[in-house]
């Protein structure tokens, strides 16, 4: 698999706060990727960082051999790096449908066309089966602002792929979904991405979707990187037993059962 | 293949009926169509930004720039034809925006809101200490001609209702495209939420930017048809009083379609005749209780009476036809 994404020393610092330190993290095309790490650890200012909403403080992030650093966030959708947020970031009073339309309009026309009409039967066509793809079709017509947090999350996420990204970040795509939804949740998602050639980085706080669907993980703890390989070998480390996950955690009966 | 949505086909339904009623009604509520039409064409500029969730205080701007270029180009030129006076105002005010878009593009809100009413109240100062500009009493305006025509008496007026109404239709149909297009659903987009819309892959501050020298343009048309058909410009036209009223008549109207200012436009200019000979000294108050109603208990405007008994769909799924208007 062809690297895509390298980040070299990346750091963000806020005043005195090292928000983000060392973060060397290498991302494959097509590769799915976890990221844990508690509160405050780093994860979100590196997608920041990533995806142009945060400047780093220094260091250097290569997208294909290119230094992004510095270039506006629209710059970098439109090279094939997007995001969904922790809390979705919608139009809240259009349709489901208006908010996908908005999201592929853009990607058709990056820089906004004047008297072309931009909503036609093939684009509502377009829209409705990424809807579909992502199980909420049901919705399209319903305000978003009204829907449940599972829903607006799908949404954001189904907005975050109209580009069809090469890489995709996704900002704890189960918080706000409920304890019994979550993993079918991520079964609807990652089945929807998998229809793509996508990299995706997910972070996430709950071990058992980690150990579920991402084969590789980064461990942040303090504003750098304390593990990153093969899922089971950083869930077993000491370190990120110790201060990232607890060692009250216990490894899914699935899981044990597979690697018996 | 162009497709007319409803709102187009209406707007190019109701031009022939209103040279129509140019003929058959009285003269004076005629004039008062006529000045709706040139403030109505500000409206849909003030309009057009609020769907972005940008209120400009200060469109009174261009309304005055067009209404100044033309009457400047009049007096010191002599310059009398409305194609050229109208072609004179657009670009001025299109200069004028572009240069100051770069400014108010960065700004929302309230400070978008302030930004453009203290613009718009510099040229005010302007106007009325300038005596080459003709002060605070303005000054008069050329009968207009077109191209080879020049008519006189009843047939001056009734031509230039007929030109003015044709072009504020065809200016309506152009900006209802406008809503429609990709910068229309952007803009909805900026005022729903801005980030997002960046992260989508665009840049809201130049669909902002594109926004206000549209709203510009069309404010000045509006300017040089409601000079000629008064006859005369003075620096009232972009003080901030003025500017209120174009913000006064598109929450009265609401933004849910283009043909919604056009008649807010008209319904405050008949408001405002009754109010006054109800009761000459607080006319105002009436205004002012008209818009408390309004935001109490149509908060988005009198044409969501309308919209609510209209289709959601903007397809007809057997057709693919277009039977309702853009996001």
């Amino acid at each position: 698999m062809t690297v895509i994404l390298e980040t070299r020393k990346l750091k963000r610092t806020f005043g005195a706060v090292i928000a983000a330190h060392d973060i060397n993290i290498k991302i494959s095309s097509g590769e799915v990727l976890g990221v844990i790490g508690s509160n405050g650890a780093g994860k979100t200012t590196f997608v920041n960082m990533v995806t142009g909403y945060l400047p780093p403080s220094s260091g250097e992030i290569l997208y294909r051999g290119e230094n992004i650093v510095g270039l506006p966030t629209r710059e970098i959708t439109q090279k094939g790096i997007c995001r969904s947020f922790q809390i979705p970031q919608l139009f809240p009073e259009l349709s489901v449908l208006d908010n996908v339309l908005i999201a592929l309009s853009v990607a058709d026309n990056p820089r906004p066309a004047l008297f072309k009409t931009a909503v036609n039967p093939a684009l509502e066509k377009r829209a409705l089966a990424l809807l579909d793809r992502f199980s909420i079709a049901q919705h399209a017509h319903r305000e978003v602002g009204v829907l449940a947090q599972g829903i607006r999350k799908l949404v954001d996420i189904a907005m975050a792929t109209v580009a069809e990204p090469e890489l995709l970040f996704l900002d704890e795509p189960t918080s706000g979904v409920s304890a019994d939804e979550k993993m079918a949740f991520m079964a609807t998602l990652i089945s929807a991405l998998k229809a793509t050639e996508t990299a995706v980085l997910f972070i996430e706080h709950d071990m058992e979707i980690i150990e579920t669907f991402s084969p590789r993980v980064v461990a942040f703890y303090e504003g750098t990187i304390l593990a990153d390989g093969r899922t089971e070998q950083v869930l077993t480390n000491d370190k990120v037993r110790e201060f990232v996950i607890g060692s009250e955690f216990h490894r899914t009966e699935a899981t044990a059962e597979e690697e018996a | 293949m162009t497709q007319f949505d409803r709102t187009e086909l209406t707007l190019f339904a109701a031009l022939p009926v209103l040279v129509l009623l140019s003929v058959l009604l009285p003269s004076w509520i005629v004039n008062y169509i006529q000045v709706s039409l040139g403030t109505g064409m500000v409206a849909l500029g003030v309009m057009i930004q609020m769907r972005a969730g940008l209120v400009s205080f200060g469109q009174g701007l261009y309304f005055c720039i067009g209404g100044y270029a033309a009457g400047l180009a009049g007096k010191y030129f002599g310059i009398t034809d409305l194609f050229a006076l109208l072609g004179l105002g657009v670009v001025v005010a299109l200069v004028t925006s572009v240069a100051l878009g770069f400014l108010l593009r960065r700004y929302r809100e309230i400070f978008y809101a302030m930004l453009s009413l203290a613009v718009s109240m510099i040229l005010y100062g302007l106007l009325s200490s300038t005596e080459e500009l003709g002060s605070t009493d303005g000054f008069n305006l050329p009968v207009p001609t077109y191209l080879f025509f020049a008519p006189e008496g009843e047939t001056a007026r009734l031509t230039l209702f007929a030109i003015t109404a044709t072009i504020v239709i065809l200016s309506a149909v152009v900006l209802n495209r406008l809503l429609r297009s990709s910068l229309g659903l952007v803009n909805e987009a900026i005022r729903e939420n801005e980030l997002r819309v960046e992260y989508l892959g665009t840049s809201a501050h130049m669909a902002v930017h594109m926004t206000y020298v549209v709203a510009a343009v069309v404010s000045s048309m509006g300017g040089v048809l409601w000079a000629l058909a008064l006859g005369h410009v003075d620096p009232e036209m972009t003080n901030w009083t003025t500017s209120g009223s174009f913000v006064f008549i598109v929450i009265l109207a609401g933004t849910g379609s283009i043909i919604a200012p056009l008649i807010g436009t008209f319904l405050l200019e008949i408001l405002r005749v009754y109010a006054v000979e109800l009761s000459p000294n607080t006319w105002q108050m009436i205004l002012g209780s008209v818009m408390l109603l309004t935001i109490i208990f149509l908060p988005k405007g009198l044409w969501s009476l309308v919209q609510k008994t209209s289709p959601r769909k903007r397809f007809d799924p057997d057709t693919g036809d277009a039977v309702a208007k853009g996001v």
